[in-house]
């Protein structure tokens, strides 16, 4: 099966879509890089390609990981499924 | 893949390589601009390049200023220089430090001749010069000749994923060969700094990272009237899955693969510590960047984007990869190497790495860049504060 979605490191809790889009209850086929297992993940929003998907629910406080890192804050709960970027999550820096 | 061993490249008189051989028309300030192009017009084969700086400049400021414009006129990718400024003192002082490797160099001010006069003069020259440079030939240099730098442009998510990996993977396969290696962009380390500074071959170059950063970091912090989300990440970043500084400081990050930095160099400083990987201070706008770079003496350059960066230089050849298939798709002109197969998981990143030391000798062999063929020759000078 092709990959949808390609996660960086086991640790990360968002994936990034890598075909031209995902739609509404897709179901999806996950790799992650860092140590090449699959796993399945299905949609709840449309997402583009490049875009974030949340692997498990967040709610507001909580740290997004990628890379293995910390990349952000959750500042509006997101369901397990949605879409992840500028409208739930910012940065902790400036 | 076998990596090959060497490529075709100008030998130059104080034993740098050139993967071009260009004939400069370089004004030591904005208003003479208008001189220098008039003389690039007249004489073909040479280039001018003009800038909007130089001029009541002071301080550390007029020091990059000075070294930016020397280490231009002394990269290797440069055959001969014409130096034309309004005063005569700054044009020698530029015109005395290119003359120390011993390529030919000629300077020429303004003040009590005129533009008309100037052209005349500085024409005649320029076509010496440029007859000159047109017999040298390539010969075949060890890959150690090849100073690398490094930069990352119109960045998303698969440039974190892919493209930036790609360049890591390249990184790792040619720093035992003996090159020199160049990654900048302090202030989109924002985020990985902690992880960037642990990359320091020596405590010292990492102590000297995270000074380099907290010192741009604050600057950042002081000039800032938001939180800068206007601005970094950019709208094209954004538009492509980019969320925070932090994820594209991550991202950046990966385009040195697991390589350890041995210096941070000052903006524009060339490097004296030998082969291996450095970290220069630069900013994180493409063109700036890479005119320091490239006044360091970096003689070919990588430039993995996302969305479609299209930045060129005037001196340095910039090699453009993506693993974006919508922007091979859009904007292949701009794209020396395609490796969006990594996304579909039909290329390797070993693979994709190959590929890319594949494009990049080629250009260094000569082959044209599509940012060259597209005629982008972006020279753009970094200025630290205002002029007094």
């Amino acid at each position: 099966m092709a990959t949808d979605i390609i996660i960086h490191d086991e640790k990360d809790n968002v994936g990034v879509v890598v075909i031209d889009k995902i739609i509404p209850k897709q179901d999806c086929a996950c790799w992650i890089m860092e140590n090449d297992k699959t796993i399945k993940i299905q949609s709840e929003d449309e997402i583009q390609l490049g875009h974030k998907i949340a692997m498990v629910d967040l709610n507001e406080g909580d740290t997004i990981l990628k890379y293995g890192h910390d990349i952000g804050k959750v500042v509006k709960s997101i369901k397990k499924g949605e879409h992840v970027h500028v409208h739930n999550v910012k940065t902790k820096k400036w | 893949m076998e990596i090959p061993k060497s490529f075709l490249g100008y030998k130059r008189e104080n034993g740098r390589v050139g993967t071009r051989n260009h004939v400069i028309i370089l004004p030591v300030d904005d208003i003479s601009n208008a001189c220098a192009e008039a003389v690039a017009n007249n004489i073909k084969g040479t280039i001018a390049l003009p800038h909007s700086y130089g001029r009541l400049q002071f301080g550390a400021d007029l020091d990059l200023h000075f070294r930016t414009m020397i280490g231009t006129g002394k990269n290797p990718n440069v055959a001969a220089v014409i130096v034309i400024g309004i005063e005569p003192k700054w044009t020698k002082k530029i015109v005395d430090e290119i003359a120390k490797t011993g390529k030919p160099v000629e300077g020429f001010h303004i003040e009590r001749t005129g533009d008309i006069g100037t052209i005349m003069k500085a024409s005649k020259k320029a076509q010496e010069f440029a007859m000159w440079a047109s017999e040298k030939q390539r010969e075949e240099c060890p890959l150690s000749d090849l100073w690398i730098s490094v930069k990352c442009g119109e960045s998303d998510t698969t440039s974190g994923l892919a493209a930036n990996p790609t360049v890591g993977n390249l990184m790792d396969k040619l720093e035992p060969l003996g090159v020199h290696l160049c990654f900048g962009e302090t202030s989109e380390l924002t985020g990985a700094e902690k992880v960037c500074a642990t990359r320091g071959a020596t405590p010292e170059a990492s102590e000297k990272f995270m000074k380099t950063w907290s010192d741009y970091n604050d600057f950042i912090l002081k000039e800032a009237t938001d939180d800068l989300s206007d601005s970094q990440p950019t709208a094209g970043n954004i538009a492509g899955g980019l969320t925070t500084i932090e994820e594209k400081a991550f991202g950046n990050f990966q385009k040195i693969g697991n390589c350890k930095f041995i210096d941070v160099l000052e903006p524009a400083e060339e490097p004296t510590k030998g082969k291996g990987l450095y970290f220069m201070d630069t900013s994180s706008a493409a063109a700036e960047c890479i005119t320091l770079q490239a006044a360091a003496g970096f003689n070919i350059h990588l430039f993995p984007t996302g969305q479609g960066n299209i930045v060129g230089n005037p001196i340095e050849p910039v090699v453009k990869l993506t693993a974006n298939p919508l922007t091979v798709k859009g904007m292949g002109e701009h794209i020396d190497c395609d490796v969006s197969k990594i996304l579909s998981r039909e290329m390797t990143m070993s693979e994709a790495g190959d590929e890319l030391i594949k494009s990049m000798i080629r250009v260094a062999n000569g082959r044209l860049t599509c940012a060259e063929s597209l005629g982008h020759k972006e020279f753009v000078m970094t200025k630290l504060y205002r002029s007094a």
